[in-house]
């Protein structure tokens, strides 16, 4: 057998038990009881690949090469160990926008050596650059943002006109390189700052609170980046696992957009989502203010607790204290579950992610539409900085921007305790009438000094 | 592989992607965000192709970044997502395990 053609059918067979890999792994991933076997399966089919590529033939730089993956692969196992599972969303944010990046970084040595192509695979490397590149810098603000270095949301009017210019721009020089009418590296090198600064000024007006959809669509326009330079490569691994990550991270961000009441085009064009001073509707009623103390024998003596986490309990890392308390209730007798709304927390699922830190069981938490009717029968909803995704105005208030978006109906508990640092707005700006209704008590404090507090509470009724 | 094959290769991935998330449990969204998030960390083998058929200056140096950027992405992906799954059992298996700690 000639030796180039077994090594150059090692390798697609190799590829192919990769893409079996992959999409078994992410099949298993699916699966509370599987899933941790299914980033085994991934990682592997990983492992599988990379090894296999340094036969490709003509392969050069080899030092290059390794050089490059020790630095990029050791920061990242470094960051990716060391960060908090509140941070998770941004870690997420920061090494899907490095994909971006490698995948305009494989249209960009294409592209620069502008070799004989066909129109097609010039045109797959052209796409494919331009998404790799707002992936990639969209990404980054993604990241900035979550993390705090960047903390206001610039937003002038004539953005959207600013962002369709740049698009434009961006697509123009991309033709010319596509077409062969003008591949000069200049040409080159403007098409991809073009799509670099389109994705700074796409998502820099988008607020906090839609960055779990943004960062899920990014996820998304990554695979589809690897797909289409897989296909300039003409490499099938690449096609397969990005065109799969292409098209289940769009179901992703539409399950998620549609959590939230919003349509695709709204989070990204409409700007709100940060703070939407306009929105701010009027309540009647006072807030009435209780003692961990009083709250903690409330709870005590209760049947049913549903606990209802959001961001702030995120903020406070308060979700192993969160947790002890629940087992003191549990030890009493009191029923406890968790109620998770779909966008609670700043990613799909971040709460759960959060209380499985905790060690909470994750039969013990349960979806909104498992949990909604059960509220009627709970004594005590306490919800713990978690604010819109219980806000009854969504409901019954048409002029509300939430007004329309499935809440969990905290409101028909009995009792409702708002563990709340302050009295001011949720994340949307919009006032909330569950805070102000007659059966609502408010704990003020930080959720874990409030958490430990209805822990001595709780402990002193014996 | 010739236009119209690659373009089935694309559909059917495409169909596949779909179907695998279609059916998740909210609690798993964003591990499989990360997971998924792990998997187009593929685009590290075309960015090794791309450096090791690197020639110029310019070449190597984008390559470079490439692979650098895409090695990232693999490892973190895998490394975030292995830590999140690790936490999720069930009451039946966490029994088992070490008894939760009291005060």
């Amino acid at each position: 057998m000639p030796a180039a053609l077994s090594a150059d059918s090692l390798i697609q067979a190799s590829y192919f038990v990769t893409a079996v890999l992959f999409i078994m792994g992410l099949k298993r991933m699916s699966s509370p009881v599987t899933a941790r076997s299914g980033i085994l399966w991934a990682g592997a089919g990983m492992l599988v690949a990379t090894l296999i590529t340094f036969l490709f033939p003509g392969m050069t730089n080899f030092p290059l090469i390794i050089a490059a993956m020790v630095v990029g692969g050791s920061l990242a196992w470094w960051s990716g160990k060391r960060v908090a599972m509140t941070n998770m969303p941004q870690m997420i944010a920061l090494y899907n926008g490095m994909g971006g990046g490698g995948a305009a970084a494989i249209a960009a040595v294409e592209l620069y050596r502008g070799e004989a192509q066909n129109y097609a695979t010039s045109t797959l490397a052209v796409v494919g650059g331009i998404i790799g590149a707002v992936s990639f810098s969209g990404s980054a603000i993604a990241f900035g943002k979550l993390q705090g270095l960047i903390t206001r949301s610039i937003r002038f009017s004539g953005q959207q006109i600013l962002n369709l210019l740049l698009l434009a721009a961006a697509a123009g020089l991309g033709g010319l390189v596509a077409f062969h009418l003008n591949a000069s590296p200049a040409v080159v090198t403007g098409f991809f700052v073009l799509a670099l600064l389109l994705g700074l000024t796409m998502t820099l007006p988008i607020g906090g609170a839609d960055m779990p959809v943004v960062i899920s669509l990014y996820n998304a326009l990554t695979g589809l980046a690897v797909g289409f330079e897989g296909f300039v490569l003409n490499n099938a691994a690449m096609i397969i696992a990005g065109t799969v990550v292409g098209s289940a991270g769009t179901l992703l961000t539409q399950l998620m957009a549609k959590a939230m009441n919003r349509s695709l085009g709204n989070v990204l064009f409409s700007g709100f989502g940060d703070t939407g001073s306009a929105a701010v509707g009027e309540v009647q009623g006072s807030l009435k203010p209780i003692e961990a103390a009083d709250a903690g024998v409330m709870m005590a003596f209760a049947q049913k607790v549903i606990v209802v986490p959001g961001y702030g309990m995120a903020v406070a890392q308060a979700q192993h204290k969160i947790w002890e308390l629940c087992q003191l209730l549990i030890d009493r007798g009191v029923t406890v579950r968790f109620a998770i709304h779909p966008v609670a927390g700043r990613m799909p699922g971040h709460m759960n992610v959060l209380l499985a830190e905790a060690g909470v069981p994750y039969d013990l938490i349960a979806d909104l539409e498992e949990i909604n009717a059960e509220f009627e029968t709970a004594d005590v909803a306490l919800i713990i900085g978690a604010n819109d995704v219980v806000n009854p105005v969504a409901r019954t208030d048409k002029s509300s921007p939430i007004y329309g978006m499935p809440i969990l109906n905290a409101d028909k508990a009995k009792n409702v305790i708002v563990i709340k640092r302050g009295k001011g707005a949720g994340f949307s700006g919009i006032e909330n009438g569950l805070f102000y209704l007659d059966n609502t008590r408010m704990l003020y404090g930080d959720a874990q000094k409030a958490a430990a507090e209805l822990i001595q509470a709780i402990k002193a009724v014996d | 592989m010739t236009g119209i094959v690659a373009l089935y290769i694309f559909m059917l991935a495409a169909f596949t992607g779909y179907e695998v998330i279609s059916r998740v449990p909210v609690i798993l969204h964003t591990p499989l965000m990360s997971g998924s998030n792990f998997v187009h960390g593929i685009v590290l083998v075309g960015a090794m192709v791309a450096l090791g058929g690197a020639q110029t200056p310019l070449e190597k140096t984008i390559g470079f970044i490439g692979v650098l950027l895409a090695a990232g992405n693999a490892v973190g992906g895998y490394v975030v997502t292995e830590r999140m799954l690790e936490m999720f059992k069930s009451s039946g298996a966490r029994r088992k395990g070490a008894a939760p700690e009291k005060h």
